[in-house]
């Protein structure tokens, strides 16, 4: 049988874009199919009913939701090149620090960027830890995943290209490489990646994007 | 294996310490169980868990997993020899399973908590009805996945029972704080049925807290991992 792949995605989403980023590293064939979100398709809503959000993947018609549980699906279904580790142990901590990342670090980063006077510096403060924590976890290794990146890496570029971007945009300088010299190292070795590359959002277009957002919400909060 | 090789910190009321015992039992992993004060972290805890400084904690040889349905399926995958698959076998089945596991973990987590949080007869119907919704789609969810078989996971307990499951005595709570049924016969049949199967199942109903002793808890603070 023919394998039918299809992702419902958005540009610059990083949820997305992980996942685009899991099947190119599979060499994987998909037919890719972008979305806008003020206008969600019927196949959108058919495939996600419970969240009717991006990414959803397709496989042979049965959809998959949840960014995660998409990359682990994929990792199961084309076991080359793979993305969790064998080892039970590995795999525990790889799903934790990729846990960390969406529902912490993500949170936090949000809030600094946000928040003003007192509580912009407490959650600063608290986004320092959070990074501390997973600058540890690389821990002389190249990758989170080890020589080659893994599914905390996959999910972690949002840290590597989202996070610097918004802060170029907001114009502050939180998250430095004075800071995270190793994240940084990190930053730098995996966005040397041709495929990385391949599925990040165009920097210019990105940027123009960040912003329109970031007014937006600030306007809106006024 | 030696019981000391295998430890749980955890708080017995807890939903999410639950899981990761139900999974052992459902291995037959023999473990010790500690019990930790939640006032005053013991520095084993700290120290395994230093990121989130919360339970359950696995310490497997010295090793610690932290985060309850990470714990499972490690649990699952460390003594894949020992007993029943807790996570399905097809990987349609288990993106399905994980999928609905996240949902529970976060929409009906937070419906629950919107109830004990709400302020007033108003936000607390609201917050009530809130919740069935959320029941509802889970009945659904239900009726999909056990495919007319006793369990989401099929004829034994599995990922996805675990972890919805392991709420069942907070939510018991709730229909009696509140004076209301949230799973009932005409919207929530199956889940109705599930939930008596669940409870009395071998490897739940040892771990499985009273629901008075939760209500005592519950007088005092809201649920929370």
């Amino acid at each position: 049988m023919a394998e039918e792949v299809k992702l419902y995605g958005t540009w610059s989403s990083p949820f997305s874009r992980r996942i685009e980023l899991a099947l190119k590293l599979k060499g994987v064939p998909f037919e890719y199919i972008e979305e806008d979100l003020s206008n969600k398709s019927p196949e959108l809503l058919k495939y996600n009913p419970v969240h009717k959000k991006i990414p959803v993947l397709v496989h042979n018609s049965k959809p998959i939701a949840e960014s995660q549980v998409i990359l682990e699906y994929i990792d199961e279904i084309w076991n080359n090149n793979p993305i969790l580790p064998q080892d039970p142990y590995q795999r525990a901590m790889a799903r934790f620090w990729a846990k960390f990342i969406d529902e912490k670090a993500l949170a936090t980063r949000m809030k600094a960027n946000f928040a003003e006077g007192k509580e912009r510096e407490l959650v600063t403060e608290e986004f320092f830890q959070q990074m501390k924590f997973l600058e540890n976890e690389l821990n002389g290794k190249d990758f989170f995943g080890g020589e080659t990146i893994g599914f905390v890496d996959i999910v972690a570029i949002v840290v590597a290209i989202w996070f610097p971007l918004t802060q170029e945009v907001l114009g502050v300088e939180t998250f430095t490489e004075e800071k995270f010299p190793v994240l940084f190292k990190w930053i730098r070795k995996i966005t040397e990646i041709d495929v990385v590359n391949e599925c990040r959002p165009p920097r210019e277009k990105h940027l123009a994007y960040v912003k329109a957002r970031i007014e937006g919400l600030k306007s809106a909060s006024k | 294996m030696a019981k000391s090789d295998v430890k749980v910190l955890g708080f017995s009321p807890s939903p999410f310490v639950m899981r990761a015992r139900i999974a052992l039992k459902i291995k037959s992993v023999e473990y010790e169980f500690l019990e930790e004060n939640l006032g005053s972290k013991s520095e084993l805890l700290l120290k395994s868990n230093p990121v989130h400084k919360k339970i359950p904690v696995l310490i497997h040889n010295d090793k610690p997993v932290c985060e309850s349905l990470i714990i499972v399926e490690y649990v699952d995958e460390a003594w894949s020899s020992s007993g029943p698959s807790i996570l399905p076998s097809d990987p349609y089945d288990r993106a399905v399973a994980r999928f609905w596991a996240a949902y529970v973990d976060e929409k009906w987590f937070s419906a629950l908590r919107d109830i004990g949080s709400a302020n007033g007869a108003e936000a607390k119907k609201a917050a009530i009805e809130q919740l069935i919704e959320v029941l509802v789609l889970l009945e659904d969810a239900f009726v999909k996945c056990s495919k007319g078989k006793p369990f989401f996971g099929g004829n034994q307990i599995g990922f996805l029972d675990i972890a919805f499951g392991s709420y069942l005595g907070w939510l018991r709570v709730t229909e009696k704080i509140n004076e209301v049924k949230l799973l009932d016969e005409v919207k929530t049949p199956g889940l109705l049925k599930w939930a008596e199967r669940f409870c009395a199942d071998a490897a739940v109903k040892d771990v499985m807290p009273e629901t008075d002793k939760l209500a005592k808890l519950r007088a005092s603070a809201p649920p929370s991992s």
